[in-house]
């Protein structure tokens, strides 16, 4: 916690990244000002793309110590509105895993290179952004913590595979290294709490470090304060603290 | 995308959208998280032309019942403009 006679400051802005294949990519990079060292988080925007939402939760993540970039996905899909440009990638079938993964190791990279960085670096994402989020971390190397909030998919069966989505995130769960936060809404439809009770199992056998945290009265996306149909604030408060202290013990 | 519904179709026609009038070139159909709604999921319809841009998009969010619904309106209203044309 911030004293009140402290000096705060950051600085967030748009950035230039490179991606899987080479591609440049765009970014929104917040961090906070000073010397450092500071943890890296990337962030993996929702299905709803790279939108307001994803934006302030990054210069969220920056207020609380954290060097957080967040890449647009879609951003080969075109520029427009978020909402347009997240339609558009939907009827193409979404982007496709290896290309996340690509922009992932981008982001990664940048972090880590930056004079402020202290070396460690996690993930985060929501929803879809979940799903990329555990993928990432069972394929990059040296991912120091994972946060999955209601990843979907993450668990599937063959039927809900595609030629973008081949794999099913959980079925690499051995070559996750990062110690994992999952939280998730009992009344969400995907994952649901058979899909959460199974990762479970799967870390569980698999001797990984987790720690899941469910709420009863919640459901999809319930840290959304811009969806009042989704927000909990109860769930939301909690589970922010979580968050924060998952992190600190993994990243700093 | 979250629900893995979601399809694609060539269209021809008009809409209007924030950018006023533009060629439809695809409709987008899928059941996924609205924008607006306040519902988890809902059916999705877009009118777009991506040669033009994301921008071209005319995009409608309706539960399952509207969605329903909708599509027997137009087909009560093509049958009723097939007989109209047949005289």
């Amino acid at each position: 916690m911030k004293h009140t006679d402290e000096y705060e400051g950051l600085v967030a802005e748009t950035v230039m990244v490179t991606g899987a294949d080479g591609d440049p990519i765009h970014a929104y990079h917040a961090r906070p000002l000073g010397p450092g060292p500071f943890p890296g988080i990337v962030l993996f925007h929702h299905r709803p793309g790279w939108d307001s939402w994803y934006r302030s939760t990054t210069r969220l993540f920056a207020a609380h110590g954290y060097s957080a970039i967040c890449p647009d996905l879609f951003c080969r899909v075109g520029h427009g509105e978020p909402d347009d440009v997240a339609a558009t990638a939907r009827a193409a079938g979404g982007v496709s895993d290896s290309q996340v993964v690509g922009d992932a190791a981008g982001c990664v990279r940048l972090l880590r290179s930056h004079p402020t960085s202290n070396g460690k670096v996690g993930l985060f994402g929501t929803c879809s952004g979940g799903r990329h989020a555990y993928l990432a971390a069972c394929q990059l190397d040296d991912i120091a913590a994972l946060v999955d909030c209601w990843g979907g998919n993450i668990v599937a069966n063959d039927d809900a595979l595609t030629a973008a989505q081949p794999i099913a995130p959980a079925n690499l769960s051995d070559r996750l290294t990062a110690p994992v936060l999952g939280l998730f809404g009992d009344q969400d439809q995907n994952p649901t709490p058979d899909d959460v009770n199974a990762l479970e199992e799967i870390l569980r056998n698999l001797g990984k470090s987790y720690e899941f945290h469910r709420y009863p009265d919640a459901g999809h996306g319930f840290f959304y304060d811009d969806r009042p149909s989704a927000y909990r604030t109860a769930e939301a408060v909690d589970g922010w603290s979580k968050v924060w202290s998952f992190l600190d013990r993994h990243l700093s | 995308m979250c629900t893995m519904i979601s399809t694609k179709h060539p269209m021809t026609g008009q809409a209007k959208g924030r950018t006023g009038w533009f060629p439809i070139g695809q409709v987008y159909l899928a059941y996924d998280h609205p924008e607006r709604s306040q519902l988890e999921h809902a059916v999705l319809l877009d009118f777009a032309n991506e040669d033009v841009g994301p921008d071209a998009r005319l995009a409608v969010e309706l539960s399952i019942d509207q969605a329903t619904a909708l599509a027997r309106h137009i087909l009560a209203t093509v049958d009723q403009a097939q007989s109209y044309e047949k005289g």
